[in-house]
């Protein structure tokens, strides 16, 4: 008792405070883990939003630009920067040859898509996405020890971390691609893949990708190419004409930020033919823009958990008030103010408060390990439980203002209590 | 010197049919520091309520209380909170002890609201009654004897001036009665503080040299009903 004592006022009151707590111990729990659940939500919620919002529209990028067939430029990014959705359509390699001759382009990296294996999308690409590209600045991708990068003339495969941890495959493993962007035994291609490289994890969605030479993409069974506008079918041994050759899309790193500005005039508002996705970020932030109401709406239940939890607390204390009269009179008959019969019941409300909101962080982990699991098996982001978020502080914070604030009701019952009346017991 | 000066003290009640209930008029009553007196009172001859003014806990209506050199009369409630804190031990007949505190934080809780906690003197104390080696025990594992002997304890926590006890040992058979009641002169004594102690019990009263009828102070006594009956 001591310590907390001769700490002063506070001291006396939280040693008040610390045996009612105690003596009301299953109520403080239940009141504890529903504050917990209201905290927890509330900085789960917003955690998620943030880091999805960067994730999505600024994260770990890697490319300014991405050039596509004429269409949606929002269908565009989901499928070539996060491997969802379907492709818009397919570009000549005339297009793909010519921006890349652009002295004003850094980097055009082609994807050829429409194949995968167990879900996992294959990306048909050139060797520069594992020399040119950079994922973050300064982060090309690695391969992990024992493994290479793939022959562009073999049917070799490179596989992202996570491919390699959801389907067992390792360097050695040998496949075969499916046809279409989502899985169907049905649909299997007779071509067997062999993998020579697991990349090195890099949070981003390329890790739930399989990475195979663009050659193999135009070659694979059953695959037909109308680059020409005429269908052509690749044969074995013999080289395909790079008008019959059409890509997916492009990938673009510029050399200066007005490269971009100059290529939407000139391809989305004068052109006919392709779409450019310019800016990335852009892009998905009007996707986030058009779907602000969920947030709003997952905002709106997580404050009213945590209005709710408010007021369990309010509810809790206030049904202890009758039996605690005698207390109360005692304290007083002891020479304790009316001011401070107040304060304890102000400041237990704001502990159990301050207790759930410390628990709210187990809560806030527990949500974001399940939502991280779940946001990265579909897209590949992967949230950080560590990642600061300003409600982290706001939260716990406000929760145990609110809980001082639901105090006030009780505290004021408290305050009124009769001494005269109440100390003789009243059964 | 006074330890304890009453002049014309008055409080009534506003009982539940409308009338007027005058429960205390005390023209004088004086204690001498260190001095022990028992007032002798039946049931509704306002012993509780007069000991509750002593107390500061009830405001009057009229008159002064004047408890060791200040006049409680002219304090805020609060400074009568401390007033009290500070030179008031109060004994209840049904203890009034915290259950869930232990012996010793009953003690300590006493000391809390006034000069502060000295933690050796409230192990003392408790040493002093007898409950050297119940310190942590709460009050329901203790006996009805020992719980009043705490109660005690806690009434001599701030060294007080002067120790109010309200029928202390009217939840205790007869050995136990007048040991608790020899402990609590005793107390007094050695503190140096004055005892007014009320209670309509004649075996309790027979071991004090100076008894007093309550209706000869209270001279509201004689014509009010009982308390409780004019309170509720």
């Amino acid at each position: 008792m001591s310590a907390l004592v001769k700490m002063g006022g506070v001291g006396k009151l939280f040693f008040i405070v610390i045996r009612s707590l105690r003596q009301h111990a299953l109520s403080t729990l239940v009141t504890v883990i529903s504050v917990a659940l209201g905290t927890g939500l509330l900085m789960a919620v917003f955690s998620i939003q943030a880091q999805s919002y960067r994730a999505f529209t600024g994260g770990p990028i890697g490319y300014d630009a991405v050039l596509g067939a004429r269409g949606s430029q929002l269908q565009l990014v989901l499928n070539t920067v996060f491997h969802l959705e379907t492709s818009p359509g397919n570009l000549p390699w005339s297009m793909y040859s010519a921006i890349k001759s652009d002295p004003r382009v850094e980097l055009a990296i082609p994807y050829a898509v429409g194949d995968n294996y167990h879900g996992f999308r294959i990306v048909g690409t050139s060797d520069d996405i594992f020399t040119g590209y950079e994922y973050q600045r300064g982060h090309k991708f690695q391969v992990q020890p024992g493994g290479r990068v793939f022959n562009s003339t073999a049917r070799e495969a490179v596989i992202g971390s996570f491919v390699a941890q959801k389907t067992g495959l390792k360097v050695g493993s040998i496949f075969n691609p499916y046809h279409g962007v989502y899985f169907d035994e049905k649909m299997k291609h007779d071509d067997q893949y062999t993998i020579t490289g697991v990349l090195e994890p890099t949070n981003t969605p390329s890790d739930r990708v399989i990475w195979i030479p663009i050659d193999g993409m135009f070659r694979m069974s059953g695959h037909v190419l109308r680059g020409s506008g005429k269908t052509y079918q690749a044969k074995a041994g013999e080289a395909i004409p790079d008008e019959s050759k059409e890509v997916s899309s492009v990938m673009l790193k510029f050399r200066s930020p007005q490269v971009g500005f100059t290529m939407d005039q000139t391809i989305n508002k004068q052109g006919k033919v392709a779409t450019l996705a310019w800016p990335i970020g852009k892009v998905m932030a009007d996707l986030f823009d058009k779907i602000g109401w969920i947030n709003k709406i997952m905002a709106f239940v997580a404050y009213l958990v945590v209005v709710v939890a408010a007021a369990s607390i309010l509810a809790s204390i206030y049904n202890s008030m009758n039996e605690r009269r005698r207390e109360f009179a005692i304290l007083r008959a002891l020479g304790a103010r009316r001011g401070t019969v107040f304060s304890v019941i102000v400041l237990e409300a704001a502990s159990i408060a301050a207790l759930g909101s410390v628990c709210g962080f187990f809560v806030y982990a527990a949500i974001l390990e399940a939502g991280s699991l779940i946001i990265r098996a579909q897209t590949g982001v992967v949230l950080d439980i560590f990642q600061f978020h300003p409600v982290m502080i706001a939260g716990p914070v406000g929760m145990t203002l609110l809980g001082a604030l639901s105090g006030v009701v009780p505290a004021l019952k408290a305050y009124r209590t009769d001494v005269a009346t109440n100390l003789t017991p009243s059964s | 010197m006074s330890i304890l000066e009453i002049r014309n003290l008055k409080k009534s009640y506003l009982a539940p049919d409308g009338e007027i209930s005058h429960v205390v008029d005390v023209p004088h009553f004086a204690l001498e520091a260190g001095q022990q007196i028992a007032l002798q009172g039946s049931s509704g001859s306002g012993k509780t309520t007069l000991l509750n003014l002593i107390a500061g806990i009830l405001q009057a209506d009229e008159g002064e209380i004047i408890l060791a050199g200040e006049s409680l009369s002219s304090l805020s409630e609060a400074k009568r909170d401390l007033v009290r804190a500070k030179h008031i031990g109060y004994v209840f007949q049904t203890f009034n002890l915290l259950q869930n505190y232990t012996a010793i934080e009953n003690v300590e809780l006493g000391m809390m609201f006034g000069p502060g906690v000295d933690s050796g003197f409230a192990r003392s104390l408790l040493e002093e009654v007898g409950l050297k080696d119940r310190l942590d025990y709460r009050p329901r594992q203790l006996s009805v004897g020992q719980q009043q002997r705490v109660a005690m304890a806690r009434a001599m926590a701030n060294r007080p001036n002067l120790v109010l006890a309200d029928e202390p040992t009217g939840n205790l058979d007869r050995t136990h009665a007048r040991s608790a009641l020899a402990l609590i002169r005793q107390l007094c004594r050695e503190n140096n503080a004055a005892l007014l102690l009320v209670s309509h019990d004649h075996d309790v009263l027979g071991q004090f040299e100076r008894v007093e009828q309550l209706s000869s102070i209270n001279r509201a006594a004689c014509d009010s009903g009982t308390e409780e009956e004019v309170r509720s």
